[in-house]
């Protein structure tokens, strides 16, 4: 460890640190569409992430329509449902949640959070929202190619996904999808480096690494996973792209498709699915990851204590970080892989469950003992942590190999990837909405709003996915276009099914109001002022809100102190910003 | 405070929706009741955990609520607390992990006297082949597949010609005696899914996968794909009898063999 | 999938062997007001370009051994024909080896400030670069006229899609190599070139790595030392 000589323990002048070189936007076109400003293209991402994921909701309100009244809507036929199902999946996890945590989030508060002026290359970070742009075109195009979008499951297994048995198969959507793919993984890699260079290297003075917010720790890891793991999906896909374009055989094993032999042969589907869960449990948590780091804030701030364990947050992010690397198997438990890795991956997935807990335990313990304002931010941390804690418990059940053999494919499955990267992330960015909209417009978003808001969703969304999961106890399959007379489908099921699709169509009515409460309190909202919240990270101490591009005025902040100085005994008020130094000290310093 | 009540009354009625809830598993209908009392461990497990943290929440936000004047108390870490916090977790892991391993290893571990049985997955319907009078199935290969020779069987290997072979219809199997199903597709991922056997493996083509078990009640069940498969997806279904002894034998006797197919295959295309 | 584990547990490596460095065990709560005790580990004094190309280096390390951790699970089915390795495949190779040796140079020269040798060590890195990707082409016809077709046999598969995907990341090398180049052909001095012509050559020696690499994979000399690894370990 680094000797630290106390004598030149001094609070020091601001601005010693060079200022980055900024490019300075000349026109309109420069400022707000190819700005190379990290908020602006934060917002850029988070509008495109939520217009997509709108088409998303759209998508499940209508699948949701076919699993209550199957048939009864001419336009839902088998080919449409795969292809919403799809569709909605893919956008979800990955334009939605990957781009607005990483691309949006990221953006917007790692330069804020850290002191920073903007991202290290700024430039680089511009292009990646164009190809994600891009990329979103491309699979938006997909509902407009002959044959639609591909309607092959947003895990793409091949070789179904590529053969005429499934919409878009042999058409033009599987290969829009993984061009879109290709286009976001490339743009991504643009984004990523610039969050990991600017944690790395844009840090205010004073900002080490353990004064850093876990917002930050939360997106700089899931970014140095989404690095890593993306490759493995562009892999996937470009040899996929080649069996389907060039006759290949990756993945296509000799095949007799409706009587036909094909050309394929030799290849390896399970290769496939080692290549894309080898990304796929990783990006699980590069979106929970930001989530936690977010949601550990949220708590920190509206309960006024610092996070409990701060140290143990941090390395547990990291440790579940690298441990989600060597886990991907466990969505392969019934695929057909050498049986005896099961032994293995349930093993590394249930030990992911001691850091994950242990992070949970320090949400709750922040509360404790804690001055908790029930703000809007807090009530969705709040049902973060309900329905994290329910969804990451049900991950027990399929992570442990012989328990998921009974529950695989089945809507267990569904209700536990919900529950816990689908809802619980998304509480998380509600919360984050509520808690930066300020910083970000200058105005509060309206409480009354906001409140039904909060509860519709959270308890519409519990409702949705809590006792999906005994659909799937009972043995319902999941990917089922209509379930008809079985066993695992008696009418209770289907009564509740449509209890299901009510509440699915409710929750989805309420994100109207929301989109209303977000535009309409950019003219009507309250005024916040710069710090509305009383938080002591640095976003909330720029000189002017919102902050225009550079940030911070004249002088980079400097930074004394970690980003929890909640309630410090002895302290006039209960919170010390950041870059604040001990007053004691100054006014010493003043009478010498 | 409607959200310490919201969060009580969230954990109490998810456990009594859990304890009362109508939609409970299939009776079951194979040696797999092992997986079932794990399920049941794991449920003990976790459902404990997730109702203590949610009242723990609940009391929090109940007893620290924001009040004029209040101040939280200012405490960076317990590492006492979190070490045993981190023991206790570890131990419940464990308590769900082990039995699982356990059973995984019977899972795996196919008895010997088990008979094989193939099932062959296609777009979208399911076949059935079983070993004949030598007791073993022939040699396949999909490259074999045509219309008349469905399932791939290799027509050079003498073993497989007294192949019964079930096209589309329904597979029987005796009550009580192990059965190493032997899983194979033409086409594209199907997984042989019968509720009731607990027990379920992806079918890929180009390979064999296995899974095995034994029946222990006789009855009829439907047999459903649970790995998506295309648009008929939904609609590949199919159908396991799971026979006494006598009845058995019984279907088995009014079973086609390979060469008798075959032969039955000539005659149509002679006709 | 065991090339890219090895390939993340050497990276990971790197990852902790930084981490011990940055104090992740103090009490940052205790620690209040030591600012300039803690100014230099908010940065490192190495370039944030360089930093940012190494970052970017990890990905496509990670790009590539995926490539090659999917090869060698997909070699082991029976339909698997090697590909013979074409002779200008040699030539080739000593072309990048001789590019990344005269990218070094420049990169020495420009720091001695030698501008005159430094553009021509450039030239002649960016001309080698292209005879690289040219006689890259040259292997794929001359295999496509042995009849070695794409799709006919996983082998040749994976030669043509990995060696593509190599020669896209040359290309893009050389495009910024080229355009170093051109700034110094326009009278830039090695003063303002520098830090371009080191990270182009920090760039280039990674991908003659991997093409090293992938090139003892097609010629099976890494499937001999995978051998040989198994045998170790069994």
């Amino acid at each position: 460890m680094v000797n630290i000589p106390s004598s030149i323990d001094d609070t020091i002048p601001a601005a010693e640190v060079e200022d980055v070189e900024l490019y300075h936007s000349h026109s309109w076109w420069t400022t707000y569409v190819f700005s190379q400003d990290a908020k602006v293209i934060a917002i850029q991402y988070s509008l495109t992430a939520i217009s997509i994921g709108l088409v998303a909701l759209v998508l499940s309100w209508l699948m949701r329509l076919q699993l209550a009244f199957p048939g009864y809507f001419a336009f839902i036929d088998a080919e449409h449902y795969y292809q919403f199902i799809t569709m909605h999946g893919m956008i979800m996890v990955i334009y939605l949640l990957t781009a607005l945590f990483l691309g949006g989030f990221g953006n917007y508060l790692i330069p804020l959070m850290l002191g920073a002026r903007d991202m290290v290359f700024p430039y680089a970070n511009m292009l990646s929202y164009w190809l994600y742009l891009l990329a979103v075109l491309v699979l938006v195009a997909g509902f407009f190619a002959p044959g639609g979008p591909t309607g092959a499951g947003w895990t793409l297994y091949p070789p179904q996904a590529v053969l005429s048995g499934t919409p878009g198969g042999n058409d033009w959507g599987i290969i829009l999808m993984l061009t879109s793919l290709i286009l976001f993984i490339i743009g991504f890699t643009m984004g990523g480096l610039n969050y990991v260079v600017t944690v790395l290297q844009g840090r205010a003075r004073g900002m080490t690494l353990m004064r850093m917010p876990l917002t930050i720790w939360g997106i700089f890891t899931a970014t140095v996973m989404a690095l890593l793991a993306f490759p493995a999906l562009f892999v996937a896909s470009v040899m996929m792209l080649f069996d389907r374009i060039l006759g290949t055989s990756f993945f296509m094993p000799a095949i007799v498709e409706m009587g036909e032999q094909l050309k394929h042969g030799g290849g390896s589907p399970i290769l496939f699915q080692h290549l894309f869960w080898f990304f796929g449990h990783p990006e699980v948590y590069i979106v929970a990851l930001p989530a936690f780091g977010i949601v550990s804030d949220l708590i920190s701030t509206h309960a006024r204590k610092n996070i409990f364990g701060y140290r143990m947050m941090v390395w547990a992010i990291v440790v579940i970080g690298a441990l989600s690397f060597v886990v991907w198997a466990h969505h392969m438990y019934v695929s057909g892989m050498n049986p005896k890795f099961g032994f293995f991956f349930a093993t590394t997935t249930l030990i992911i469950a001691v850091p994950t807990a242990i992070k949970v335990y320090n949400w709750v313990l922040t509360l404790w003992r804690g001055d908790i304002h029930l703000t809007i931010p807090m009530l969705f941390a709040l049902g973060f942590i309900v329905t994290f804690v329910n969804g990451g418990l049900t991950g027990l059940f399929l992570g442990n190999v012989v328990v998921d053999v009974p529950l695989s494919d089945t809507m267990f499955v569904v209700a536990h990837f919900h529950m816990v990267m689908g809802v619980a992330p998304i509480m998380v960015i509600f919360g984050a909405i509520y808690h930066w909209y300020p910083k970000i417009t200058g105005r509060m978003l309206d409480e009354t709003m906001g409140r039904i808001h909060f509860w519709v969703t959270f308890l519409g969304a519990y409702l949705i996915f809590f006792p999906m999961h005994y659909l799937g106890l009972l043995g319902a399959p999941r990917r089922y276009y209509e379930l008809g007379e079985t066993v695992v489908n008696p009418t209770s099921a289907h009564d509740l099914n449509i209890f299901i699709t009510l509440m699915a169509w409710t929750v989805g009515a309420a994100q109207i109001l929301f989109l209303f409460n977000a535009a309409w309190s950019l003219r009507r909202g309250k005024e916040s002022g710069g710090n509305p919240w009383r938080a002591t990270t640095l976003e909330w101490q720029t000189p002017t809100t919102p902050p225009p591009h550079g940030n911070w005025g004249k002088d980079l902040p400097v930074v004394y102190r970690w980003a929890y100085d909640y309630s410090v005994p002895g302290a006039p008020e209960d919170f010390i910003p950041q870059n604040q130094p001990d007053p004691e000290r100054r006014s010493k310093e003043h009478s010498t | 405070m409607a959200v310490v009540l919201v969060l009580v009354v969230i954990a109490v009625a998810s456990v009594l929706f859990h304890l009362l809830s109508p939609w409970w598993w299939t009776p079951i209908a194979s040696n797999w009741n092992y997986i079932d009392n794990t399920i049941i461990i794991t449920f003990w497990i976790t459902g404990f955990v997730f109702v203590a943290v949610v009242l723990f929440v609940a009391y929090c936000v109940f007893r620290f609520r924001h009040k004029p004047g209040n101040r939280a108390h200012y405490e960076p870490e317990n590492r006492k607390l979190e070490f045993w916090l981190a023991t206790v977790t570890t131990i419940g892991v464990v308590a769900m992990l082990a039995p699982g391993l356990f059973v995984w290893n019977q899972f795996v571990t196919v008895p010997q006297d088990a008979t094989n049985v193939e099932v062959v997955g296609q777009q979208w319907q399911w076949s059935f082949r079983l070993p004949g009078a030598n007791g073993q199935l022939g040699t396949s290969d999909t490259r074999d597949v045509s219309s008349d020779n469905p399932l791939g069987v290799k027509k050079n290997d003498a073993a497989g010609l007294d192949d019964i072979i079930v096209e589309g219809g329904e597979l029987h199997v005796p009550i009580g005696k192990p059965v190493k199903m032997l899983l194979r597709s033409v086409d594209v991922l199907h997984d042989f899914y019968v509720p009731e056997f607990r027990a379920k493996m992806d079918m890929v083509p180009g390979m064999v996968t296995y899974f095995w078990f034994t029946p222990t009640r006789t009855g009829t069940f439907e047999v459903l794909c649970a790995e998506l498969c295309g648009v008929g997806h939904p609609q590949m279904r199919g159908t396991v009898v799971v026979d006494t002894e006598a009845d058995y034998q019984t279907w088995l006797e009014q079973q086609h063999t390979f060469t008798q197919m075959m032969a039955s295959g000539e005659v149509k295309t002679t006709q | 999938m065991s090339a890219v584990l090895i390939f993340l547990a050497l990276l990971a490596s790197i990852i902790i062997w930084w981490m011990a460095q940055q104090r992740l065990t103090s009490k940052p709560w205790l620690e209040a007001e030591k600012v300039s005790s803690f100014s230099h580990f908010t940065r490192s004094s190495i370039a944030t370009e360089k930093i940012g190309l190494g970052v970017f280096l990890a990905v496509v390390g990670a790009l590539f051994t995926l490539f090659i951790s999917a090869y060698f699970i997909r070699m082991g089915s029976d339909d698997w024909w090697a590909i013979p390795i074409p002779r200008v495949l040699w030539v080739n190779t000593a072309a990048l080896v001789v590019s990344s040796i005269t990218l070094e140079l420049a990169k020495s020269l420009a720091q001695q400030g030698d501008d005159e040798t430094m553009k021509f060590a450039l030239l002649a890195s960016l001309i080698t670069g292209i005879g690289f990707l040219v006689g890259q082409v040259f292997a794929w016809r001359e295999l496509v006229f042995a009849g070695y077709l794409l799709a006919d046999n996983p082998a040749n598969s994976f030669f043509y899609m990995i060696t593509g995907m190599h020669g896209l990341h040359i290309l893009g090398g050389l495009l910024v190599l080229g355009r170093t180049t051109g700034k110094v052909l326009q009278g830039k001095t090695a003063q303002q070139v520098h830090l371009s012509i080191e990270l182009c050559a920090m760039y280039w020696h990674f991908m003659l790595l991997v093409w090293l690499v992938l090139f003892a994979l097609f010629a099976g000399w890494a499937n001999d030392f995978v051998d040989i690894c198994r045998q170790l370990l069994t």
